[in-house]
């Protein structure tokens, strides 16, 4: 391996790792929705349903963001397209 | 993107890919090639056309056998959550969201048998998401009209265009991504931990990797049976919101 091939490599390693920092958004993101969702189960037990439902759409939705660093980070680290 | 685990010797590689390529055949200067999803798929859609066929078969009115209490119980649910997400009048978009309900449960359960998810492949999300899309579209035009769909776009101000277009775009491509992630994301990690506990016991010194023995197994209770079933839930789910707000609510028609 030469050294821009190793110059490549180790950039998509650290830019994977970086992509990754895109998990702490959605993290937060859901457990303040789950909680809410806990409080409002508690206030209201039998509206469970739809409120766990609602919070499962609202958490996918959420998510996104997180899975955009995920398809980012498994790009540069699998299909090395800076190479 | 995941590689199958190789349960008894062990991956001595970290060998994470895209689904095998099994043959190709050529129209004109396009060559199509069949991968190994293909095959899998022809699979899961034979498992569920057998399922439905066992399950439906002489069909009473009374003294009703086990098999068609569970075909009963499994149209009545699906048909009970398209009515209370989507209301009494989408109940015409039943079969479409159970049969992607079926087939992404099964597609993701797959990777327990130690076969490919066909779900990990980007392809498959993205051909039901462009289903969805147009359903959203052909929803849209049949309350509207082609020419206030086209208005649409213009709204709130014309300059709001190009934005208009990136979100009617992003809605079909964020859907597929959501699930090919999580479940392409979770072979992923499956595949990094056969690697890591393989080497773990030859660390140890142990021949055969026992430590892969049991330990993935609870991470495979997450990332194939919840998130399978999750995933396949949400994709539904927002397929049904989306098309019911595709339309006018109820009082407006």
């Amino acid at each position: 391996m030469d050294l821009n091939e190793a110059i490549v490599y180790a950039g998509s390693a650290i830019g994977a790792g970086l992509a990754m920092i895109a998990g702490i958004g959605p993290g937060i993101g859901e457990g303040y929705a789950v909680g809410k969702a806990c409080e409002a189960i508690a206030r209201q037990p039998e509206a469970s349903g739809a409120v766990t439902r609602t919070m499962f759409v609202g958490c996918a939705v959420a998510e996104s963001t997180g899975i955009y660093g995920l398809i980012i980070a498994l790009l540069l680290m699998f299909l090395k397209p800076f190479t | 993107m995941m590689a199958i685990p190789k349960f008894l010797t062990g991956s001595s590689e970290l060998n994470v890919s895209g689904p095998k390529i099994i043959g190709s055949f050529q129209i004109g200067s396009i060559t199509i090639n069949f991968t190994e999803t293909i095959i899998l798929e022809w699979i899961v859609m034979a498992v569920i056309l057998f399922g439905a066929w066992f399950l439906t078969r002489d069909l009473k009115v009374k003294g009703i056998s086990k098999r068609q209490a569970i075909a009963e119980w499994a149209v009545e649910a699906i048909t009970n959550l398209v009515r209370d997400t989507m209301g009494a009048r989408w109940l015409s978009f039943t079969p479409y969201i159970a049969t992607v309900f079926l087939f992404s449960i099964c597609g993701s359960l797959l990777s327990l048998t130690g076969l490919r998810a066909v779900t990990s492949d980007f392809s498959v999300l993205v051909s039901w998401a462009v289903i969805t899309f147009v359903m959203i579209t052909a929803t849209k035009i049949r309350f509207d009209g082609l020419g206030g769909y086209l208005k649409g776009f213009m709204s709130p101000v014309p300059v709001m265009l190009p934005l208009n277009i990136l979100s009617e775009i992003a809605t079909p491509a964020a859907l597929a991504l959501r699930h090919f992630g999580n479940i392409a994301g979770g072979g992923v990690i499956t595949a990094l931990i056969y690697y890591g506990l393989t080497g773990a016991s030859r660390a140890l010194g142990l021949e055969i990797p026992l430590l892969t023995i049991g330990i993935p197994a609870v991470f495979s209770l997450y990332f194939d049976l919840f998130s399978g079933f999750m995933q396949a839930f949400i994709f539904c789910m927002l397929t049904m919101v989306f098309i019911s707000n595709a339309a006018p609510s109820e009082d407006e028609t």
